[in-house]
């Protein structure tokens, strides 16, 4: 069991969130002109790595926010979690 | 190479089974190569294998950070199937259909493959339509399917949940007679030591930590027993995919996501065959051994550990029991997770790369063991003649920019979700 501290609502079990993928993809500006390379990189690319990565979960059983949280994918530590509109 | 036949069997059992010749060697690895294989799984094992058999393609070498078979040919549940709805994943698996019918034959060694047939249960009119249309796309492909109504499946597990006032009452199913599975460890082992045989060099214990790239030309691998040099070179790591993607530089249409499976302790044969859960995912069969061997969702977040967590376990096995009630009483033996390189839209990529000499072959999501020869077949042949086969023509890596996407769940990019 991952323990996931929301920042809206304290230490609580996985179960209570939804996964959401990498936080680190960004939606190209909206009003510009987008080539289709930058539209790959959104929505079909995804670094994936081994070791720390920054992602999306929703605290859907609890407050329903989105938050961000730093988690390592090989041991499973989380060190870091944050609102959704907070960066590193 | 030695054969085993009975009378290798009897011969040996006089000499107290002391005479065996070795399986496959523990070679030192050369200066230089044909092909280096990166990867001794399943596919890498049976791309050399078809390299050198089908392509005359000798001067292999297979290149595993671990162990030949310790990841997920070594970790899943053994089913073996081809009932695709999409002409790319159909037509590509029947032909893989073919190769296990003759694989034992083929490499010498038995693979029991057990062509006990796949039931995929339906629970509401709207799924047996679903299955319906799935059934006559794989019929137009050349593949057996059957429709059954909730008599026919009574018939064939009578053991399942058949009461009237269950939460998702089964209507029918869709079953691929010619379905089946096998020991898994034997097809490892058995491409292994053909490959060897035909003298393909496999590599155990030897980390690939870099690569050597000029003027978009595949030069060689560095690795922690050396450098060694070939013009030709193919990715077949599964899980480990996008760790070697970063060190060339390549961002990849792959997450990696852990996946469960778990065994019961052994009891008397109850199911003939393999049998998945429509209204969720979960999927049970008997081993030879009697242990009901199970499967399902992925954990859902991206992951490398090779282990799982109690919380999806205990979901997928509350599927499980919602199918089949008598699971409840059963003990767990052993669980275990291996890693799935999960693609965006749930089809493999087998194909060249933008470095000339680079070849791909990943993506393969929960279905990896099933396409073992097929994969390698195709593989062998993407890179012997450097360009792909038709059969998987449709796996390219460009077809994520093009929008020939090959979605045969229609999930899309959240690759964790089922």
């Amino acid at each position: 069991m991952l323990y996931i501290k929301c920042p809206h609502c304290g230490l609580r079990p996985q179960t209570e969130f939804s996964y959401g993928g990498d936080a680190t993809v960004k939606r190209p500006e909206l009003n510009k002109e987008v080539s289709d390379q930058e539209w790959d990189n959104f929505v079909y690319l995804r670094k994936s790595p081994r070791g720390k990565h920054l992602e999306l979960w929703q605290h859907i059983s609890g407050c329903r926010q989105w938050i961000k949280v730093e988690r390592d994918t090989l041991t499973h530590e989380i060190f870091t979690t944050l609102k959704a509109n907070e960066n590193l | 190479m030695q054969k085993y036949s009975v009378f290798s069997l009897i011969k040996n059992a006089f000499s107290g089974h002391k005479d065996w010749e070795v399986a496959w060697k523990d070679p030192t690895p050369k200066s230089e190569y044909d092909v280096i294989i990166i990867g001794g799984g399943g596919h890498g094992l049976a791309t050399a294998y078809y390299l050198a058999k089908e392509h005359n393609i000798t001067k292999v070498a297979i290149i595993e950070k671990g162990w030949i078979g310790g990841g997920n040919v070594g970790r899943n549940t053994t089913i073996i199937r081809s009932n695709y709805m999409h002409d790319e994943n159909g037509l590509f698996s029947e032909f893989g259909m073919d190769l296990w019918r003759n694989m034992s034959q083929d490499l010498n060694f038995n693979v029991m493959f057990s062509p006990r047939g796949i039931i995929n249960l339906a629970h509401s009119d709207a799924q047996m339509n679903v299955y319906s249309r799935r059934g006559n796309s794989m019929r137009l492909n050349g593949i057996d399917a059957v429709l059954l109504n909730r008599d026919e499946v009574r018939k064939i597990i009578p053991m399942a949940d058949f009461s009237e006032n269950v939460r998702f009452p089964i209507f029918g199913g869709l079953m691929q007679p010619s379905a089946g599975t096998a020991r898994h460890d034997a097809v490892a082992w058995g491409y292994a030591r053909q490959a060897d045989s035909m003298g393909v060099d496999i590599i155990q214990n030897c980390e690939v930590t870099g690569f050597d790239v000029s003027n978009g030309k595949i030069l060689g691998i560095r690795t922690s027993k050396g450098n060694i040099k070939a013009k030709k070179i193919g990715l077949c790591v599964a899980g480990s995919t996008n760790v070697l993607a970063e060190k060339l530089n390549m961002t990849l249409p792959i997450e990696t996501h852990l996946l469960q499976a778990c065994v019961s302790e052994p009891i008397k044969p109850i199911l003939d065959n393999v049998v998945t859960f429509g209204a969720g995912h979960f999927y049970c069969s008997q081993s030879d051994k009697g242990e009901m061997v199970m499967g399902g969702d992925l954990d859902g977040y991206n992951s490398y550990a090779q282990r799982g967590n109690l919380p999806t376990l205990q979901h997928v096995l509350t599927e499980g029991i919602a199918m089949f009630p008598f699971l409840s009483k059963l003990k767990m033996l052993r669980t275990w997770g291996g890693i799935m390189d999960m693609s965006m839209d749930g089809s493999p990529i087998i194909d060249k790369t933008h470095i000339e000499g680079l070849y791909l072959n990943c993506g393969w999501c929960y279905g990896g063991f099933k396409a073992t020869p097929a994969s390698g077949w195709t593989f062998a042949h993407t890179i012997a003649q450097d360009r792909p086969h038709e059969l998987n023509s449709g796996y390219s890596l460009n077809r994520f920019s093009t929008g020939h996407l090959i979605d045969e769940k229609g999930l899309g990019t959240k690759t964790w979700i089922s």
